[in-house]
C-alpha cells in the first residue's frame, strides 16, 4: 500500500489531464458554453473547488506560479489548502501577489488589480447553469441554451424590478459571452462583472459536481444583462477600507463589537497589503498612527 | 480592534493533529487492525467498497478506520483513491447464475431448483442485545461449509415460460457506458442509471424504494429472488485470445418481479427491477431494484408522478459523495456574496423606512 503514495505531476494522470484540456479548448472555441467532461473524484470534497482544481491541475506546468484566493483573501482556509495541494503534488512556486501569478484559481471573487495577458484566472463554479433556478432539469435548459431562448431570465430580472424596484441579484450575476450564450460567472459579487469584459486574461470555470467547464478567451465581450431603463451597475460602498484608504474596490464588513460597530475593509487582501506598503493609510491605520 | 483572519495554515495543522488524537482516543486502549474491521465490522466494509465503488476489502478497512467510522468518509476516501487508479479495461460480464452462493430466497416460490437458503442473515433473529458476544472468548458454533449445488435463477425459470421479460439486451452496437469516464447525459441508457444506482448512496436509495410502496409511483413489487455469494471475475486478454480468471468477488443481487399489464405492442407479463451491489449489502440491493423499475416508467409508458420515477432527479442526487461535498461546503466562508446580500437588503429597508414616512407626512 506504500504505492499508494505515488503520485502523478500536478495528481491527475495523464490521460485525464487530456481529457480535461479537450474541455477547454473546446470551452475556449465556444465563448460561455458548458463542456461536459468527465470530472474525477478530487481528494477534497465536490463543492470545495473540485472543478477550479481539475482544471488548475490539467493547465499547471513546472514553471507556473499559482495563486489562490477564496472570497478575495490568500489566507482563508479553503485557499490555504488548495495552495498548500498543489505545492505538494506539483511543487510549483506559489505567490499571494496577484501580479507574479501565472494562474490564479478564485472562488467567488475577481482580484481587484487589472489581470494582463499570459494571466489565466480559473473561478470554482457550484452551479454552473445560470438557468438552473428557473428550470431545474438539464434536458430543458440545454435546449433552451441551444435555441438561445433567454426569455425566462430577462422575466425573472423584470419580476425582479416589479417586486423591488431593481434587479435583487447582488452576486453570480448572469451575463451573455460574445453576444451569444448567457453565463454564470459563478458567485462573484456584481461588482466583479465589469472585470470580465474584454478582460486580457484567460478565464477558465470548472464545475467539478456538476461536469462542466466554460470559458473566456481574452478580449471577449462580457455584458451584464440588464433592461435600457434599469441598466446594470455595481456595488458601491459608502466609505473606503478602513486600513489601506482604497476606493472603488469591494469591502468586507467587520464586525467590531455587540454594539453595532463596525468597519470595512479590503476582500482583496493582498490589493490591500500592496497598498499600505506603499504609504497608503486608512481611517484606522491614522488612529493606530495616534496611539 | 481588527484582526485579520491569518494563520489559517497552522490552524490547518493544529486540526488536524487534533482529529488524529481524537480518531486514535484512549491510548490504553487497544488500536484496531485492519483485519478486526475486515472480519468483525464485514457489512461496514462492504457498504464502503459498494459506494466506493472499489472491490478492496482491506482498503475499505483502512478507510473505515481513518474516517472514525463515518460511512460517508469512508466511501469518500475509497473513490478519492480509486480515481487515481489506471484503466486497464472491462471485466466480462459475470455470471451470477452460476454463483457460489451464500444466501438465495425467493418470495415468489415455495420451493424452486437450488433450494432457498437463509445464510448468514439478521431475519427472524430477536433484535435484543446480546452482551455474551462481547469480549475475546464468546464461544461461537462452527458451520459446515456449504456444498456446490445448481441454482439457476428465479428469472430464468420464469423466463422459460415467457412470463416476465427477458434480461435487458442493449442491442450489438451498444457499447456499455461508463460513468467514470464519461459525464453523464440525460436521458440515460439503463446501463448508466444502474452504475449510478449501484454507486448511490443506501439510504437515499432506501427512502425512494419505499415511496414507491406507499403509492408514490407504484411499481407492485415481489423479491423474484435475492442472492448473495461469489462470482468469478474474468478479463478478456486480447494477446491471449480467450479470458482468464481474475479472482472472486462477493456480490448480492436483487431480481424484483413486477406487475405488468401489457400494452398494445407487449402481451401481459412481468418486469423486472434489477440491484447489483459489491459484497453483502441486501438492503441497498433490493432498494436498488425498486428504484431501477420505477425508472422504467417511460419504457412501459407509465404516468410519471413520482419523485422515484424522475431519472434526473433520481441520478443527480443519488451520490453521496457529491451530496455531502455540496451540503457541507456551506461552512466555508461566503462572506462577500452575503456582503452583496446585506448591502442590498439595508438599501431596501432604507427606502421601505422613507416610504413609510413619506406615507406618514401625507396622512
Amino acid at each position: 500500500m506504500n504505492a499508494v503514495a505515488n503520485y502523478n505531476f500536478a495528481y491527475l494522470d495523464e490521460q485525464t489531464k487530456r481529457m480535461i484540456r479537450r474541455a477547454i479548448l473546446k470551452a475556449v472555441a465556444i465563448p460561455g458554453y458548458q463542456v461536459p467532461f468527465s470530472s474525477r473524484e478530487m481528494p477534497m470534497p465536490y463543492g470545495w473547488g473540485t472543478g477550479g482544481v481539475q482544471v488548475t491541475a490539467s493547465i499547471i506546468g513546472p514553471d507556473d506560479v499559482l495563486k489562490v484566493i477564496d472570497q478575495g483573501a490568500d489566507d482563508t482556509t479553503n485557499a490555504v489548502s488548495i495552495r498548500a495541494f498543489f505545492a505538494k503534488v506539483a511543487q510549483v512556486q506559489t505567490t499571494t501577489h496577484t501580479a507574479e501569478a501565472t494562474i490564479i484559481q478564485t472562488r467567488h471573487r475577481i482580484p481587484e488589480r487589472k489581470l494582463e495577458a499570459g494571466q489565466i484566472l480559473v473561478y470554482q463554479v457550484p452551479i454552473p447553469e445560470p438557468l438552473r433556478f428557473l428550470e431545474p432539469r438539464e434536458t430543458e435548459t440545454r435546449k433552451m441554451h441551444a435555441l438561445e431562448e433567454y426569455g425566462l431570465m430577462h422575466v425573472k430580472l423584470y419580476e425582479d424590478i416589479a417586486r423591488h424596484g431593481r434587479i435583487a441579484t447582488t452576486y453570480a450575476y448572469p451575463v451573455k459571452v460574445e453576444g451569444r450564450y448567457v453565463m454564470d460567472p459563478s458567485p462573484t459579487p456584481k461588482f466583479d462583472n465589469p472585470k470580465m469584459h474584454r478582460s486580457e486574461a484567460l478565464q477558465l470555470f470548472g464545475a467539478g459536481r456538476e461536469h462542466r467547464i466554460y470559458a473566456v478567451p481574452p478580449h471577449t465581450d462580457v455584458v451584464s444583462l440588464d433592461f435600457e431603463d434599469h441598466p446594470f451597475e455595481i456595488q458601491h460602498f459608502e466609505h473606503p477600507c478602513a486600513l489601506c484608504g482604497a476606493e472603488q474596490v469591494y469591502l468586507d464588513e467587520v464586525i467590531l463589537d455587540d454594539r453595532g460597530g463596525h468597519m470595512y475593509v479590503c476582500s482583496d487582501t493582498d490589493h490591500c497589503e500592496e497598498r499600505r506598503e506603499a504609504g497608503h493609510v486608512g481611517v484606522l491605520g491614522m488612529q493606530e498612527a495616534a496611539e | 480592534m481588527y484582526v485579520a483572519v491569518k494563520g489559517g495554515e497552522a490552524a490547518i495543522a493544529n486540526a488536524h493533529r487534533l482529529l488524529a488524537d481524537r480518531r486514535r482516543g484512549d491510548r490504553s486502549v487497544p488500536a484496531l487492525r485492519l483485519d478486526q474491521i475486515v472480519e468483525q465490522l464485514g457489512l461496514a466494509v462492504d457498504r464502503a467498497m459498494g459506494e466506493g465503488s472499489l472491490y478492496d476489502r482491506e482498503l475499505a478497512a483502512l478507510a473505515l478506520l481513518q474516517a472514525r467510522g463515518d460511512l460517508i468518509e469512508a466511501i469518500f476516501l475509497v473513490r478519492a483513491y480509486r480515481t487515481t487508479l489506471p484503466r486497464f479495461g472491462y471485466s466480462e460480464p459475470i455470471d451470477t447464475g452460476a454463483m457460489k452462493i451464500e444466501r438465495r430466497i425467493s418470495a415468489t416460490f415455495k420451493d424452486l431448483p437450488g433450494g432457498q437458503m437463509l445464510g448468514p442473515t439478521f431475519d427472524y433473529t430477536h433484535r435484543l442485545l446480546d452482551p455474551s458476544i462481547v469480549g475475546e472468548d464468546a464461544e461461537v458454533p462452527a458451520v459446515r461449509e456449504a456444498e456446490d449445488e445448481q441454482a439457476p435463477r428465479v428469472t430464468d425459470l420464469l423466463g422459460r415460460q415467457g412470463l416476465i421479460e427477458p434480461d435487458g439486451e442493449a442491442g450489438e452496437d451498444h457499447e456499455v457506458g461508463d460513468l467514470t469516464r464519461e459525464p453523464l447525459d440525460f436521458p440515460l441508457d439503463r446501463d448508466l442509471r444502474l452504475q449510478a444506482l449501484a454507486r448511490g448512496d443506501e439510504g437515499f436509495l432506501l427512502a425512494l424504494g419505499y415511496s414507491t410502496q406507499r403509492g408514490y409511483g407504484r411499481t407492485h413489487p415481489f423479491v423474484g429472488e435475492i442472492r448473495i455469494g461469489e462470482v468469478e471475475v474474468e478479463f478478456d486478454i486480447p494477446e491471449l485470445g480467450f479470458a482468464v480468471s481474475l479472482g472472486r468477488v462477493r456480490v448480492t443481487e436483487c431480481q424484483m418481479v413486477n406487475q405488468f399489464k401489457g400494452s398494445a405492442k407487449i402481451p401481459p407479463q412481468f418486469t423486472r427491477g434489477y440491484g447489483l451491489v459489491f459484497g453483502q449489502a441486501e438492503r441497498k440491493a433490493m432498494a436498488m431494484s425498486l428504484v431501477d423499475r420505477a425508472l422504467r416508467a417511460k419504457e412501459f409508458g407509465e404516468d410519471i408522478t413520482a419523485p422515484a420515477q424522475d431519472e434526473e432527479f433520481v441520478i443527480s442526487h443519488s451520490d453521496n459523495v457529491q451530496a455531502t461535498g455540496f451540503v457541507e461546503h456551506l461552512k466555508l466562508p461566503h462572506y462577500v456574496d452575503f456582503q452583496a446580500e446585506l448591502d442590498l437588503i439595508r438599501r431596501m429597508r432604507a427606502e421601505h423606512e422613507a416610504r413609510a414616512e413619506q406615507q406618514e407626512a401625507t396622512e
